[in-house]
């Protein structure tokens, strides 16, 4: 991601390549001399702090206006079977605006329905994380669980979330801890494999240390496992929450509630296509979030340790 | 369990029991089992240290000096034969036996403070209140220097600082025996230089027994009392106790021309180049 085909939209100045409005700004004003110096530098850094941001901005910017453009000339005709964006613009337009209006139990904001999915899928995560660096630990430790077990996560981890459905609601006949039983045992092998592969790969030193130190084991667990295997169990986790959000919808869309799952499905049978794109959207975009969420925390939990 | 010290004031101890080993090595014979096969690492390995001196085992690579290390640390056990530190035979790890890591093995996710503290943790926890053992710890990285790094993570200090921090752990669990694995294997030659005078310093200080491993025949002469020299794998055996005997404190520069470490330095080289040479892929 190199920037340099772009500076030709910055102006070049005594203070270096600044956006066109910066420039003239900085023009226009006429500073005292022993002023202009120290003004000049920070002119210049924030010249470079946003040349940086462009950089970062700019080309998504481009593409998805690019896409966008395809999209509508491909929608446009009027008997299309997908609305275009500005067709969702129109119709879609108080979910895109208000996300957390409520009109009556089922027709609520979609921000609302984020949250109540949300919600769902902190308890099966923490759930499937919780259990997950556990079981981990435990298989990770010994040399026969691993060999018996793995094999069976190994099958169990590629069965798809729907799948689980019709066994856990034959299982706990009810809607609700259904769904999240679902998002339990869709996230929970990522972890389970990722931190027994972490545990396995403590080095031999760090071992020793504890001997020579004579840890119980608990204060093993938190002192050395733990940080040891930091790295590999947020990579577990970083995979299980990506999961879970995968999860989530395709649960909701069968147990029904209001969530984003629900909301989708309920929209497609009341035929409403646009609210449907704007949904996703919102899915996409909270996914995502999950994501450097979690990967923001393993990098502050896994510092020092990753640099080893 | 071993009882915690008392705070001790760093002073040398002299309270050698005459006639009777501080630690000692009976016969002792390490195999391991690998596919079925049985390799002899180690055999007929027998030797007294008195408390509080400073033993090199020297040999080329693959000789079992580390093997014989972790025996003494309770990392490993012994095939036959038996380690006995003051009578009690050594079975598992244990405080009492601070190993230095050739590697330093510090934990990266702790500061090098906290890499201190945890061992002070561990083996002062019920003896010492919160401040004594948080002046302890300070305690120990200042005899090593490294006080002003406290705050700092492994990965932002040199090797030489973290073979510092390593060996200020090994120390602030008052060891009665120091074990060093190659200390300073991985460090430049300057760095080495400094650290083993530091070494010789805190161990003139403390009195401590130590056991070191090395490679290197200057190092040995340098630092030890006794210097124990193994011939070659696989069972190797000790083939010589060399008394270095030159008087402490010892000069790094004065040394040089001194006659008794010329003589010693002799007696390693050829005991490792003539009579014991290492032969590749014997």
């Amino acid at each position: 991601m190199n920037a340099m085909p772009e500076t030709s939209q910055f102006v070049e100045t005594a203070a270096g390549f600044l956006p066109p409005s910066v420039a003239a700004a900085s023009r226009q004003e006429t500073l005292p001399m022993d002023t202009r110096q120290t003004d000049r530098r920070a002119t210049s850094r924030v010249g470079e702090r946003i040349k940086e941001v462009a950089a970062n901005v700019i080309p998504p910017l481009v593409v998805t206006i690019v896409l966008l453009v395809i999209w509508q000339i491909a929608a446009s005709d009027p008997k299309s079977s997908l609305p275009s964006p500005l067709r969702i613009w129109q119709d879609a337009g108080d979910l895109i605006f208000h996300p957390f209006f409520v009109n009556g139990p089922q027709d609520i904001g979609l921000g609302w329905r984020v949250l109540t999915s949300l919600e769902r899928v902190g308890i099966g995560f923490s759930l499937a994380a919780l259990v997950g660096v556990v079981v981990g630990a435990i298989i990770g430790q010994s040399q026969w669980a691993m060999r018996g077990l793995d094999p069976i996560f190994q099958v169990l981890r590629t069965v798809p979330p729907l799948a689980w459905l019709p066994i856990s609601l034959a299982a706990f006949r009810d809607a609700a801890p259904s769904a999240l039983f679902v998002i339990f045992i869709t996230a929970v092998w990522p972890v389970i494999i990722n931190t027994a592969t972490g545990i396995r790969n403590i080095p031999q030193d760090y071992r020793n240390v504890a001997e020579v130190l004579r840890l119980n084991s608990l204060e093993y667990f938190w002192r050395i496992m733990i940080p040891a295997a930091a790295p590999y169990i947020f990579t577990g986790l970083r995979i299980g929450v990506g999961l879970s959000w995968l999860a989530i919808v395709a649960a909701e869309m069968l147990t029904g509630g209001v969530g984003i799952g629900f909301f989708i499905w309920d929209a497609w049978n009341s035929s409403r296509l646009s609210d449907i794109v704007v949904a996703l959207v919102y899915i996409g975009l909270v996914g995502f979030m999950l994501d450097r969420l979690i990967a923001a925390i393993g990098k502050v939990a896994t510092r020092g340790t990753a640099a080893a | 369990m071993i009882a915690p010290v008392e705070p001790r004031s760093h002073t040398i101890r002299n309270a050698r029991l005459p006639g009777r080993a501080f630690l000692k090595l009976e016969d002792v014979r390490k195999c391991f089992v690998r596919g079925g096969v049985e390799n002899e690492i180690l055999r007929e390995v027998s030797l007294s240290i008195e408390e509080g001196e400073f033993i090199s085992i020297i040999g080329h690579s693959g000789c079992g000096k580390s093997t014989l290390l972790n025996l003494i640390a309770g990392l490993t056990r012994v095939t036959s034969g038996a380690v006995l530190l003051e009578d009690r035979e050594v079975n598992e790890p244990g405080p009492e036996r601070a190993v230095v890591f050739q590697n330093h093995s510090l934990l990266p996710w702790l500061t090098v403070y906290d890499n201190v503290r945890i061992a002070v943790d561990k083996v002062f926890g019920s003896a010492k209140s919160r401040a004594e053992r948080h002046e302890w710890t300070m305690h120990n990285l200042d005899l090593v220097q490294m006080g002003h790094a406290k705050d700092k993570r492994p990965s932002e200090i040199s090797g030489g600082m973290k073979q510092r921090v390593g060996i200020a752990r090994a120390l602030a669990m008052e060891p009665k025996v120091l074990l060093m694995d190659e200390p300073f294997g991985a460090l430049d030659a300057l760095t080495r230089a400094h650290l083993q005078d530091q070494v010789m310093q805190i161990h003139a200080r403390l009195g401590n027994t130590a056991i070191m491993i090395t490679h290197d025949v200057d190092e040995a002469v340098l630092l030890s009392d006794r210097i124990v020299m193994m011939t070659n794998g696989p069972s190797a055996r000790i083939g010589e106790v060399l008394e270095v005997g030159i008087p402490r404190p010892r000069q790094r520069l004065e040394l040089i021309t001194d006659e008794r470490y010329i003589h010693a330095r002799e007696a390693v080289l050829k005991f490792l180049y003539e009579r014991h040479r290492y032969v590749e892929a014997a």
